[in-house]
């Protein structure tokens, strides 16, 4: 599997009022083309830092972030972030925010290719809608679509189905991982729930505290469809777990 | 039905005052005073020859002048204030100054500048309404939440297309905002303008009437008809709040 991603030694300090606050320390690993990689960590250690640093929102202090083998330019389409609390333009419609990101293109087109991912997500009917008659599942799709229908090379996740209940949740990673099937991208997964990293990834990075490090990684061998309630899922879920400081045997 | 039964309170306590004022009016066998009945009569009165017409054009035209050049200068100078930094820390601090000047203590100027024609009450509408429209598109922008630009960032789009596909509908809610306060300024404003040194108006009107030998009867007509001619021009705002692009920011 060729690298796409490549992070070199970030380091990432906030300056406050009350003085330097170091968040990222030292941080490397890559991101292989087309690999789906979970970073996962406490709250608070700067996951979402590192994340925004990739996708080209924030400069790190120290290091560098190389895709495939040139540096990190700004945020372009090139890689779409989707974060928790979502970006679906208010005032558009669910088509026209699928149209937004495709400038350059005939009218007719944009229509066709964003009705197309409508489509494929499930919003079919939808596509006259506003964000604000549409349930938070929906909206997500909405969100999910519009950044697929740029064709980027990577998805960036900001723990993106975390504000979803449970049943949703399980049913956006299901349909998360059937267009993945569709369409390879490269994704990076920002989340806090292990459960949900090990239902999707290929491979799963432990962030210590802040200032966060790469504590361990592990490697997600089982195929798709997994099974979450299999012995081998809840071993490697109690070993994540021991690694965030968390003993769920006695949980 | 329904409409009825949230509108009967109001209604009840309105006929409660009209009738305590004709009460009053009767006990202190009051000669200037009118009675409800006299207003009805008077206003009437006008109706028929004609001139409740005149005022009521005049005091619209003037309105409706003043306003829609308010519109056409705050409304771009609010978004281009919010947009570019150096703008707002430039001006702002001179809108600041300006705003808190109420429009009547503009009138000698006015008068000096534009004469006793038209020009006058239409500067002075166009004085009150445009710094709470420049202020309210100004704040509209700047309330923008980040996430909408970052996304619109993320997809690359050009910074025209930003501010055209962006900044203008997120800031359109508080843009309606401000039209609708601007509106109902400038209804305050005019009659006060037009009891100085006009001819016509619905303001002229309210100080003719006494002038002319203490027709209170008709100063009151215009008074009401003042107030009715006010929440229609707030109804027809509200009509903008109920556009589909828009209503994601009222709806909660």
């Amino acid at each position: 599997m060729p690298v796409k991603i490549v992070v070199q030694d970030i380091k990432k300090t906030f300056r406050s009022d009350k003085g330097p606050l170091p968040v990222l320390e030292r941080v490397s690993f890559s991101v292989g083309d087309g690999e789906l990689v979970a970073v996962v960590g406490p709250s608070g250690c700067g996951k979402t830092t590192l994340l925004n640093v990739i996708a080209g929102f924030d400069q790190p202090d120290q290091g560098l972030v190389t895709i495939d083998g040139a540096e990190k330019l700004p945020p372009s389409s090139q890689g779409i972030l989707i974060s928790q609390h979502g970006s679906v333009f208010p005032w558009l419609t669910v088509q026209q925010n699928l149209m937004f990101g495709l400038n350059g293109r005939a009218h007719s087109d944009r229509e066709t290719l964003a009705d197309h991912y409508a489509a494929m997500v499930g919003l079919k009917g939808f596509e006259t809608s506003y964000p604000h008659e549409l349930s938070g599942g929906m909206l997500k799709r909405a969100e999910l679509a519009r950044a697929l229908v740029v064709k980027p090379e990577i998805l960036y996740m900001d723990e993106p189905f975390s504000a979803l209940d449970a049943l949703l949740n399980l049913r956006m990673r299901n349909e998360l991982l059937r267009i993945l099937s569709e369409e390879r991208h490269t994704v990076v997964l920002v989340t806090h729930d292990v459960e949900e990293a090990i239902h999707l990834a290929d491979r799963i990075l432990v962030l210590s505290s802040r200032p966060a490090t790469l504590q361990a990684v592990f490697d997600v061998p089982f195929p798709h469809p997994r099974k979450l309630s299999s012995a081998a899922v809840q071993e490697l879920k109690v070993a994540i777990l021991r690694e965030l400081g968390v003993d769920s045997d006695s949980a | 039905m329904e409409r009825l039964k949230k509108l009967l309170p109001s209604l009840t306590v309105l006929a409660l005052l009209i009738g305590a004022w004709w009460l009053v009016v009767v006990e202190t066998q009051s000669v200037i005073f009118p009675t409800p009945w006299q207003v009805v009569i008077g206003t009437g009165e006008l109706m028929q020859n004609g001139v409740l017409w005149e005022h009521i054009g005049a005091s619209l035209f003037r309105v409706g002048s003043g306003f829609l050049l308010a519109v056409a200068f705050a409304v771009p100078l609010g978004l281009w204030m919010g947009w570019v930094r150096g703008a707002f820390t430039t001006l702002n601090p001179i809108f600041q100054m300006l705003r808190p000047i109420s429009p009547i203590a503009w009138i000698p100027i006015a008068i000096l500048w534009f004469g006793v024609g038209n020009a006058s009450p239409i500067f002075l509408i166009f004085i009150s309404s445009v710094f709470p429209m420049v202020v309210q598109t100004t704040s509209g922008v700047h309330t923008i939440e980040r996430r909408y630009l970052r996304a619109a960032a993320n997809f690359g789009v050009s910074r025209a297309t930003v501010f055209r596909r962006v900044v203008i509908p997120a800031a359109l809610p508080q843009i309606i905002v401000g039209m609708r306060i601007g509106l109902g300024v400038a209804w305050l404003v005019v009659v006060a303008a037009e009891m100085i040194a006009l001819r016509s108006g619905l303001g002229y009107l309210i100080i003719d009437s006494r002038n002319a030998g203490n027709r209170y009867d008709l100063v009151i007509a215009a008074m009401i008809i003042i107030g009715l001619i006010g929440l229609l021009l707030d109804g027809l705002m509200r009509l903008l709040e109920g556009l589909k692009a828009v209503q994601w920011r009222y709806a909660r």
